[in-house]
């Protein structure tokens, strides 16, 4: 469904981020995306929602197919109106809007504006939380709250592909459970492809299909969560375990922590 | 009492006049955070295409009041084309130096078609003498409070229930995030620029048709700025406050002082109150939740 062949991405016309970075999403599928901070995730991500260009960022080479055509350099209106839709990290949430308001706005690429009021209703359904605080204003619900109108209004577009930008980020164990048991629910009723970027390894394994592994702007890993799990590198960095299934020593955490601050 | 009641009237006209053009003000500001130094000189071609169509060509007024509205929409865009466009990963301060330049096009402009002697203008607004509790006002002043809270009214509903409306203030919060939902930003600039230009020229054509035509109808348009610094330059309700209470503040103080003094106290009432709320009377606060 979406095929990424070797692209490449540069910042401000010299950093350059993404050095042959190559993935998949096949159709009705949940990809994670794992890796340390300033791999280059979140950068994969908006080159290819098309967001890069207020970054200054931009895709020098490779190609992005969605559905068997091109989308790299097409509008980011235009790849919304395909069917891929990006929740940025940090939700971004517009925080002066109401929660319906969000919604709405989420779905400003509809054609079928009559659908609208009763895709409404199936957010509120998959997150009652939402329509006690419909009226409210966006910008003072708190941390998970938010992330579930992140997640309601890319649904509001009814995205054949989501791109979840770290949706764990900064929630309590509870949430993170909670918002992964939904994002698992809406691919599987409504057939959303997902391709989700999270530190947080163990959690995305649990609900992926396929995980892929970044480091320093390219692919170093990859294969179904169970060989993942499996891979004494990803035992040892991204789930922090050791051989005999324990945490490591106190030095040794220190050490493992100065190495990889994203551990879950 | 007929003094104040008088007064009062024209002030609330000015000051409803400089609320439309404070209103399309904001609009730009928010969604694009520039400062359109251009605004008075949108009320003052929106005023002289009016006076164009209706009073040169002969028109009947409603079809040459819709025709100043639809060159005011196409100027709107023309802007964002030709100015905004090719500036976009510009530094904002290029793009409000601009709106400097365009605004002495924009007068320029002005002079050489319609040269720079006033004009009096078609009255399409009856300017018949009414009572109100026994003082003496003109009619067409009445109507020009009447329509710009009709128009401001419709603006708001329009903000708060229209996709487009509630497009343009998620642009204002977060313009990135704005275009994750397919939201064009390209067509909001265009969108903020002809609102500006409609309500400008719906505010010109109501000035004109008190005052006449001339090159004073930039300088009333001026007064957006103390107006918008007032209110707030990021709030719509702000602007239209405080725009109402610039108009009000220079009629009383002309009527009761004297003129001259009209043109300065707006500004000594702006001070005092930045000194207390630096953001304006209703600037949009920055939520921080804990
Ligand atoms: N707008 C930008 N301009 C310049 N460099 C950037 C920009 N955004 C990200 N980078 C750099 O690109 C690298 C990858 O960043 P990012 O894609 O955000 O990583 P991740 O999401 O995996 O943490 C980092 O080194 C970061 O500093
Ligand atoms: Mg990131």
């Amino acid at each position: 469904m979406l095929v990424l062949n070797n692209i490449e991405v540069i910042y401000n016309d010299v950093i350059l981020v993404l050095k042959g970075m190559s993935l998949q999403v096949p159709e009705g599928q949940i990809v994670a995306l794992l890796g340390a901070n300033g791999a280059g995730k979140s950068t994969t991500l908006k080159a290819i929602s098309g967001l890069l260009g207020p970054e200054d960022g931009e895709v020098t080479d490779g190609t992005i197919e969605f559905q068997g055509e091109r989308i790299h350099g097409l509008d980011p209106a235009e790849i919304v109106r395909r069917g891929v839709f990006q929740v940025m990290e940090g939700r971004r949430v517009f925080e002066h809007l109401t929660v319906e308001e969000n919604l709405r706005a989420g779905a400003y690429t509809r054609r079928d504006r009559g659908n609208v009021p009763e895709d409404i209703r199936g957010v509120y359904r998959l997150f009652p939380r939402l329509e006690e605080r419909r009226g409210q204003t966006a910008g003072y619900l708190s941390g998970g709250e938010q992330q579930m109108l992140a997640i309601g209004r890319a649904l509001m577009a009814r995205p054949r592909l989501m791109l979840l930008d770290e949706p764990s980020l900064g929630l309590a164990p509870l949430l993170v459970q909670e918002i992964f048991r939904t994002i698992r629910q809406i691919n599987r009723e409504q057939g959303t492809a997902i391709l989700l970027v999270e530190q947080n390894a163990r959690a995305a394994l649990r609900i992926a299909d396929y995980a892929y592994v970044m480091e320093n702007g390219r692919i170093v890993l990859e294969g179904t969560p169970q060989e993942l799990q499996e891979n004494a590198d990803v035992r040892e960095f991204y789930l922090g375990l050791t051989q005999v299934g324990q945490r490591k020593s106190y030095r040794e955490v220190k050490h493992y922590r100065r190495r990889k601050r994203w551990l879950s | 009492m007929d003094l104040f009641i008088q007064l009062t009237v024209s002030g609330l006209t000015n000051g409803a006049v400089y609320a439309l053009a404070a209103l399309g003000f904001v609009l730009i500001y928010k969604s694009s955070d520039v400062i359109n130094f251009a605004q008075g000189e949108l009320l003052l071609v929106g005023a002289y295409v009016t006076f164009f169509f209706v009073a040169q060509a002969g028109l009947a007024w409603p079809v040459g009041v819709l025709l100043a509205l639809a060159v005011a929409v196409v100027l709107g865009v023309a802007v964002e084309r030709t100015v905004l466009r090719p500036l976009i990963g510009e530094p904002i301060i290029s793009v409000i130096m601009v709106t400097i330049g365009l605004a002495s096009v924009l007068r320029a402009l002005v002079t050489a078609i319609w040269g720079p002697v006033p004009r009096s203008f078609p009255a399409f607004i009856p300017r018949d003498e009414v009572l109100i509790l026994g003082a003496v006002v003109s009619a067409d002043r009445l109507w020009a409070i009447a329509l710009s809270i009709l128009m401001l009214a419709l603006f708001s509903l329009f903000f708060r229930l229209s996709n487009e409306g509630i497009a343009m203030r998620a642009v204002a919060d977060d313009q990135q995030a704005a275009m994750s939902m397919g939201i064009s930003i390209r067509r909001i600039f265009a969108l903020a620029w002809s609102i500006a230009a409609v309500t400008a020229t719906i505010g010109g054509m109501l000035l004109a048709n008190i005052i006449g035509v001339g090159g004073n109808i930039a300088g009333l348009g001026l007064r957006v700025f103390p107006a918008v610094i007032l209110g707030g330059l990021d709030s719509i309700p702000g602007a239209v406050i405080g725009g109402v209470v610039i108009g009000l503040l220079e009629a009383w103080t002309g009527g009761y002082i004297g003129q001259g003094l009209n043109q300065i106290v707006p500004f000594i009432v702006l001070t005092l109150v930045l000194m207390v709320r630096p953001y304006g009377l209703f600037g949009q606060e920055i939520i921080e939740r804990v």
